[in-house]
Parts: structure tokens; C-alpha cells; sequence
């Protein structure tokens, strides 16, 4: 049924493309970014069906990059094509990056200041709070048998515990995990 | 000059780290930052990082906030631009290949093992922040309890963390 839909992308112009992007970079408080995209694309303005969202998202998670710019190239490529894909990455981009750069000015002017420290290192243990959620969530999605559990605990007590370098560990610990799930003969059982 | 092409093979490298999440790369992040070029301390980049999850967008647009500590503006942009173009540029060309992938019998073994690689990647940079955030009892406390309230409640992250700012600013005052 959402096949002949989905395969033709609504047109959509660059202005339109850059403000609904622009509109979820500057309203995405606090990281839920994928809840406000679905919100964004598949509820308020149908340009993508729940079954591609889903298929962009698992897209965005196994490639390099953050979910968020990865969702924004992958949509604005399939409505308005390569510059499509910039333009919507630049409006998702542009409300936290200028944020984010008004903070370095700001952090530079009070860091003598011992109260601005306080919040700051608050918010920092705070943070590791959200991290380790967001661990436990995406752990409850991909996590399916012990060996998984393996790969996880190996993977960071290498770079935790032993310091060895991230694409080392990604490198060799991709590969034994690729093995170990490698396509089987159905046949040998 | 010299700076703007540091920034540049620095975040550009850490981009193709970014496998699930911005907090895969924290480690490689905090050793090249923090220890190799000292372009900030370590608790600048904690800071740096917990702001990154408040603003709105992306949850990496705290490497804006060290190109700008590096070399300004121009800093900002080259950081920005090194840090989203090669991931961007890859997964705009897979992108466009995966619908032909689709019957390849390799691609559920390696979402799978990529997957546990990497919240493997995410503990250990939870591991490294948390030497640096949880310094004391309190703070500890905090974490643990926007853990708990994270995990058993649907409240958007921005307030548990505004908060923690707040009792770290009143625990100042009262110590």
C-alpha cells in the first residue's frame, strides 16, 4: 500500500525544506531529536511514511555521523536531491551551532566565576545521567543475545579501561561481531 | 593558519568515530582536545559537552564551541564544516545505494554487530565523562537520580539538567 506513495517524494520548495528543518534544530531541547522529526516530517507535513522513517532512521544509526544530520540528508536528499540534503542539514544545524558558539563566548568571559563553575559541573553529572539512558535504550533495541552483551563489555573496557583507541577497538571489535553474526548456511543448521 | 587546519583533520577524523551517537567519539574527542592539543581542559569539555545536550539540534554542536576557544569564528566554521562533511557525504551516497542493498545478506550482520559496537563506544565514553563529572557524592547522586528519572518517566531531559546545574549552584552557596 505505501509503496506507490512513498516512491514519489511530495514536491517541496528549498525555502519550505530549509524552515520545517530550521523549525526542529531551534525547537529539539534536551537530545529527544527523533521524536521531533517523526513529529516534523511524518505527522505535521507527510513527507515521509512511518515505514521509510523508520527505514531512514536504521539508515542513520548504523552510518557514521549524529542521527539528527544524518535523518536531515537522507529526507532532503529524497525531496529536493543533493543540495536538498544541504539545505536541510544547514537549517537543523544553524540554531544550536550559533547557540553553541555564544556559549563559548559567554563560558570565556565568566570562567573565573565559581558560581557559573558550580552549574556548570551540575549540569555535567547530569549529562551522564542522560548518557547512560540513552545507552540502556539503544542497548534494549540492538542487544540480543549474550554474545552482544560481550561485544559491549569488551569494546569498553578496551577503550575505558585500557585506553586503546576508538578505531582500533571499532575495527577489531566490528569484525569479530560481524563474524560472529555472519549469514549461515541454512542448511547446516 | 596552522590552527584552522588542526581543527579541520581533528573533528573531521573524530566525525567517522560518531558510529551511534556523538558520544562514541567523546573518548577520542577528550584524548585530542584536552591532551594532545590542549586547545581546552578537561572540565571545559565537560562543560562544553553537558551545554551540547541542552541546546536544541544536534546533540554535537558543542565542537562549534571549541573551533570558536581555537580561532574564532572562523574556527567555528571549519570545525562545523570538517565535522559534518565526510559522514555527510557518505551517508548521502549509501543513502542512495542502500534500497539496492536491501537482499545483501551481510547487511543485518553488520547492523547487528555495529549496533553492540557501539553502545560498547557509548559506555566507554560515558566511563571517561563520569572520572571527570562525578567528583564528589553529590554529584554522583545527581546522575544517578536524572538516571532514574529519565529512564522511569517521559520529562524532557532539558529540565533534569537545568536542575543539576541548579543544585550544583546551591550546594556552592551552602558549602
Amino acid at each position: 500500500m505505501s509503496d506507490p506513495a512513498s516512491a514519489t517524494p511530495p514536491s517541496v520548495s528549498m525555502a519550505r525544506l530549509f524552515w520545517v528543518f530550521f523549525v526542529m534544530g531551534a525547537t529539539s531541547l534536551g537530545g529527544g531529536v527523533v521524536g521531533y522529526l517523526r513529529t516534523g516530517l511524518v505527522v505535521r507535513n507527510r513527507w515521509v511514511d512511518d515505514v521509510t522513517f523508520v527505514e531512514l532512521l536504521s539508515i542513520s544509526q548504523t552510518l557514521p555521523g549524529l542521527n539528527a544530520t544524518n535523518m536531515s540528508i537522507l529526507v532532503g536528499d529524497r525531496l529536493r536531491g543533493a543540495w536538498g540534503a544541504l539545505v536541510a542539514t544547514l537549517g537543523m544545524c544553524l540554531p544550536g551551532a550559533s547557540l553553541m558558539i555564544a556559549a563559548a563566548y559567554a563560558v570565556g568571559i565568566g570562567s573565573d566565576d565559581p558560581v557559573s563553575k558550580a552549574f556548570l559541573h551540575g549540569i555535567a553529572a547530569g549529562a551522564v545521567g542522560l548518557i547512560v539512558v540513552v545507552m540502556v535504550q539503544l542497548g534494549a533495541k540492538v542487544l540480543k543475545g549474550l554474545a552482544d552483551y560481550v561485544f559491549v563489555a569488551a569494546t569498553a573496557a578496551a577503550v575505558a579501561g585500557f585506553g586503546v583507541q576508538v578505531p582500533y577497538a571499532l575495527i577489531v571489535a566490528g569484525i569479530v561481531a560481524i563474524w560472529w553474526h555472519r549469514p549461515r548456511d541454512r542448511i547446516r543448521k | 593558519m596552522k590552527q584552522l587546519g588542526d581543527i579541520a583533520g581533528v573533528f573531521a577524523y573524530l566525525s567517522l568515530l560518531t558510529v551511534g551517537g556523538g558520544m562514541a567519539a567523546f573518548p577520542e574527542l577528550k584524548t585530542l582536545t584536552v591532551d594532545v592539543h590542549h586547545w581546552v581542559t578537561f572540565p571545559e569539555l565537560l562543560h562544553f559537552y553537558s551545554l551540547g545536550q541542552l541546546a536544541p539540534g544536534p546533540n554535537m554542536m558543542m565542537v562549534a564551541s571549541i573551533g570558536t576557544v581555537v580561532a574564532g569564528l572562523p574556527g567555528a566554521a571549519v570545525a562545523l564544516i570538517a565535522f559534518f562533511l565526510p559522514t555527510g557525504l557518505l551517508t548521502l551516497f549509501i543513502g542512495r545505494m542502500w534500497t539496492h542493498l536491501h537482499t545483501w545478506r551481510w547487511r543485518a550482520p553488520i547492523q547487528t554487530a555495529l549496533g553492540s559496537v557501539s553502545v560498547g563506544l557509548v559506555l566507554a565514553g560515558a566511563i571517561i565523562m563520569g572520572r571527570g563529572a562525578i567528583v564528589d557524592a553529590l554529584h554522583a547522586v545527581i546522575a544517578i537520580v536524572v538516571f532514574l528519572l529519565l529512564l522511569k518517566t517521559k520529562v524532557n531531559p532539558a529540565y533534569p539538567i537545568v536542575a543539576s546545574g541548579l543544585v550544583g549552584v546551591l550546594a556552592y552557596w551552602i558549602g
